[in-house]
């Protein structure tokens, strides 16, 4: 621990690398932006925004439940709902009989809804106002440990299954003669998002979560002309915006997610000009 | 027209890695049945259809025709039966299927290469990570047998209609399956298009060992190039050679 403390501050020797629990929060970011990065081109490609959305929204439910049965870990109860939320999704999507953005809101509202009368009980809501904004700051050491877990977890997972899911998003019944399970490999990718967006959820926070994952590809998407460009430009931006937007907020004394939501937009309304531009040349 | 062909035909034969078709594979589809709750999309379908030969279904909108594909493909539940053999040793084995498909799912401005896309599908090799110089030249060698190899890193998005069914066939070919199944290939391909697709058609039954079904509303398509022809309205209503289905009164009942 103290090595990696070390290493930070002697390669940036600024006063806001003094604290630890900055240490701590640059370390969480440069974990968590390359997973947001990548994952997001694919959820992009699928039009899931939504659906990735409804999922951090299903955060609040997940404390809920865990507020209820006593669960002392709100992480555990927060990533099990998540999982089964997300597995539920798919199962009455395939099912055809609604539209699937009208069964993904149907569910996130009711899910949040469900989330904030339990939660607002006898009125102190107040207490878990900080999972709407996140904060970053108070991430612990062997927090950091679990998110490095998950991110080589969906590290392997891309590397052994990112061709499949391609295949998949361009056409079902094409990928299925060519004999990948469509159904399995949508079930384990949703359920790595439900992952990856609960781990994070309590850092970056449930209102801003989603744009950590479709910003950066929506940016790279105007300027890539092939799915390496477009996983290298969406994890770089990913990843400048969120050590900026950490920095920032430092000495601006902002909330970190925000900030760094509002330079990656910003960086996708540059790269979106600079893309107008250039087609017109 | 000729020069075109002459020039394609030895290209052919290099990518070539099956022989020409053979006609002693059989492929018999038996009592395809498809329900959707209580209602019948698909009644009894008897299917009986060898290697080297067109098959083209034609029928009024929503008489079951993609229901029937999707069913031969296993991608929908249905009743019934199919099965594969080699009449040659008279043994059962397992039919492998190419199908294309009539339309992608690919947003516009989506960053994809056609060697992406290919890759996808023929490979395990992450396409996010490096462009592994093998696959790109077997995609190459699989396009060029439609004349598509320049096509190859061009984002799909920008494609023509009949560039991307070309980049279609190619996928579905490779490797060459056993029965090849196209639900309207040439909807919104222009005529030049057509001629070119069709000709493709013909040199697939020609150059390889596979069963072709072909859903169609091209008759000019279906006189020139279909061995058989199945009129279906839930049911198989008549079947037999273009000349046969096309003049029949069941046929002017449809499309009368």
């Amino acid at each position: 621990m103290n090595t990696v403390y070390k290493i930070i501050e002697s390669i940036l020797p600024f006063s806001w690398t003094e604290y630890n629990f900055m240490k701590n929060a640059l370390l969480a970011i440069i974990i968590i932006s390359p997973m947001f990065g990548s994952m997001g081109t694919m959820i992009v490609n699928n039009k899931m925004a939504f659906f990735s959305d409804a999922l951090g929204h299903s955060a609040l439910t997940g404390v809920a439940i865990g507020a209820i049965f006593g669960i002392s870990d709100v992480n555990l109860s927060m990533l099990i709902f998540a999982v089964v939320f997300a597995l539920l999704l798919n199962r009455i999507k395939r099912k055809k009989t609604v539209s699937s953005d009208t069964v993904i809101s149907v569910f996130a509202s009711l899910s949040m809804a469900i989330g904030l009368v339990v939660l607002s009980r006898g009125g102190n809501f107040a207490k878990y106002s900080a999972l709407l904004v996140g904060d970053i700051l108070s991430i612990s050491w062997d927090e950091i440990g679990y998110l490095l877990i998950i991110f080589i977890v969906s590290l392997l997972f891309w590397l052994f299954c990112f061709n499949k899911l391609n295949a998949i998003s361009i056409n079902e019944t094409l990928a299925k003669s060519k004999n990948i399970r469509v159904a399995l490999l949508e079930d384990l990718f949703s359920v790595l998002i439900a992952v990856i967006v609960m781990s994070s959820v309590r850092w970056i926070g449930i209102l801003i979560i989603n744009a950590l994952l479709i910003l950066p590809a929506a940016a790279s998407r105007n300027m890539a002309s092939n799915v390496r460009e477009y996983h290298l430009f969406s994890v770089i931006i990913s990843l400048f915006s969120g050590i900026c937007g950490l920095i920032i907020s430092f000495y601006a004394g902002f909330a970190a997610g925000p900030t760094i939501v509002i330079i990656a937009a910003l960086i996708f309304f540059a790269t979106l000009l600079l893309s107008l531009i250039l087609r017109h040349n | 027209m000729f020069g075109i062909m002459d020039k394609i035909k030895p290209r052919i034969k290099a990518a070539a890695t099956s022989e020409a078709a053979c006609g002693l594979h059989c492929i018999k589809a038996n009592n395809i049945t498809v329900r959707k709750g209580r209602q019948l999309i698909i009644d009894k379908i008897n299917l009986h259809i060898h290697c080297g030969k067109i098959t083209v279904l034609i029928g009024r909108n929503g008489a079951g025709k993609s229901t029937l594909i999707k069913a031969i493909l296993g991608e929908i539940k249905h009743e019934g039966s199919i099965e594969f053999t080699d009449l040659r040793n008279r043994t059962v084995e397992n039919l492998s299927i190419g199908y294309v498909p009539q339309y992608i799912n690919l947003g516009k401005n989506t960053p994809m290469s056609v060697y992406d896309l290919f890759a996808s599908y023929i490979s395990n090799a992450p396409a996010f990570m490096y462009k592994s110089k093998k696959i790109y030249q077997r995609v190459k060698e699989q396009l060029a047998i439609f004349d598509a190899e320049d096509l190859i890193d061009k984002r799909a998005c920008d494609l023509s209609g009949g560039e991307l069914q070309r980049l279609l066939l190619s996928i579905a070919v490779t490797p060459i399956p056993n029965l090849l199944l196209l639900d309207e290939p040439v909807s919104g391909i222009d005529r030049n298009g057509r001629q070119l697709f069709y000709q493709n058609i013909a040199k697939l039954k020609s150059n390889y060992d596979l069963a072709m079904i072909i859903v169609s509303h091209d008759f000019d398509f279906v006189r020139k190039y279909a061995d058989h022809v199945i009129l279906l309205d839930k049911v198989i209503v008549k079947e037999g050679t273009p000349e046969e289905v096309l003049s029949s009164e069941d046929f002017q009942m449809v499309f009368g």
